[in-house]
């Protein structure tokens, strides 16, 4: 535990019976990480490079989806509860109501999701249409990677939450993105120590995705607020060693890590996104937004 | 992906091995296209696993399994059709014995 951990409020005494819940907010901002990347996976079923694959993947998303399910239903929960965390996120209830999961996830809009810009990205570098483009392999496995490495750090300090609900979720969450980060390393190195062809992509992928990560560094208000109440876990605090984890990746792959540039850094966390994000919210909101409410 | 050579006409199959709980045996459940041992083990537990088929997964490359030639099924196995008495049929077993 580093200085910063150490310096967080005590956990409660269990005598004491206080509840103490992570922020909506950052319950959100886990949960749209969780679904939009889900989604994005979600786009190779039946279209990945072989059989199994397309398994893995579906599997990856189902696990994804999965996570953002009990968060959303975390939070959906707070938020149903009078008092002073029940003010609702815009659209939330909408038509009328409770607020779900489904309401959170289907009837937010671009600016109410609070997932990091990586995630939302195609599944291809640099400038390509915003939809309907050519999907890379390697660009899949590389934001996998990326996204895999940080959140198996982030779960682990979620699982000593004091939001216990919370806990519990990452207890659960850690073991399946364990698994995702082994699957996308293990691609990663493949793919980087594979063809010509395989390696230049693989390094595109890098050189293209990896300047989004800066995102992951800076808190965002969500994530300050629960770390006032040690729900959360200190993001910035893990850079160490997912650097370390990261960099040890990519010499196994034989790739080289590109030089870090100051530049723009996306603050997708805070509500402000690519222009990719309203497609994907179109193609996964749009059945629901047409039949609210329906049952199948 | 144009120029790109199909993946599986480089990739060997694998015989893929699965216990369903501890103290069973590994069963035979399919095969799958891998490029090396450790790749067949993970694509197996994406494959075969995703129901909770199972607590170990064993792979074996499809070409070291040695097979019986299927013209030979008369002269391997029939002649044991009319063999009842192989059969461990004609023993009383003891009633504390239970189930055998």
């Amino acid at each position: 535990m580093d200085a910063a951990v150490q310096a967080r409020p005590a956990a409660p005494q269990p005598s004491m019976r206080v509840t103490i819940h992570a922020p909506v907010p950052y319950l959100l901002h886990l949960a749209d990480n969780a679904l939009v990347l889900g989604q994005r996976n979600a786009e190779w079923c039946g279209h990945a490079p072989i059989l199994e694959e397309d398994l893995a993947m579906a599997n990856n998303s189902l696990d994804l989806i999965g996570q953002a399910r009990l968060l959303y239903q975390h939070a959906a929960e707070r938020l149903n509860t009078p008092g002073p965390t029940s003010s609702r996120p815009r659209g939330a209830a909408w038509p009328a109501g409770p607020v779900t999961e489904d309401t959170l996830a289907y009837f937010r809009d671009v600016p109410d999701f609070a997932n990091y810009t990586l995630l939302e990205l195609p599944h291809s570098p640099g400038l390509v249409p915003a939809a309907g483009g050519e999907r890379d392999w390697a660009t899949t496995i590389v934001r996998n990677y990326l996204y895999s490495a940080l959140m198996v750090l982030v779960w682990e300090r979620l699982e000593q939450s004091t939001d216990t609900q919370l806990a519990a979720i990452a207890a659960k969450s850690i073991k399946e993105t364990r698994y995702h980060l082994r699957h996308s390393r293990d691609w990663l190195v493949r793919l980087g120590d594979g063809t010509d062809e395989s390696a230049r992509r693989t390094q595109a992928a890098l050189d293209y995705l990896l300047p989004f990560t800066e995102e992951f560094w800076s808190a965002c208000a969500a994530e300050s607020a629960a770390l006032d109440n040690a729900s959360g876990a200190d993001v910035p605090s893990l850079r160490a060693a997912w650097d370390a984890e990261v960099d040890s990746a990519i010499a196994d792959a034989g790739l080289k890590r590109p030089a870090a540039v100051k530049g723009y850094v996306p603050q997708g966390k805070s509500g402000v996104h690519s222009e990719h994000l309203g497609y994907v919210l179109a193609e996964m909101q749009s059945l629901a937004r047409v039949h609210p409410g329906a049952q199948w | 992906m144009s120029n790109a050579q199909p993946a599986l006409k480089d990739w060997p199959l694998w015989e893929v091995f699965v216990r369903s709980k501890q103290g069973l045996e590994h069963k035979h459940c399919g095969s799958l296209h891998a490029s090396d041992a450790a790749h067949a083990l993970q694509m197996a537990r994406d494959v075969y696993t995703r129901r909770q088929e199972g607590v170990s997964i064993w792979v074996m490359p499809s070409h070291l399994i040695a097979a019986s030639d299927p013209d030979d099924k008369d002269q391997l196995f029939d002649p044991a059709s009319d063999k009842i008495y192989r059969h461990p049929t004609f023993y009383e077993i003891p009633e504390e014995v239970g189930h055998m």
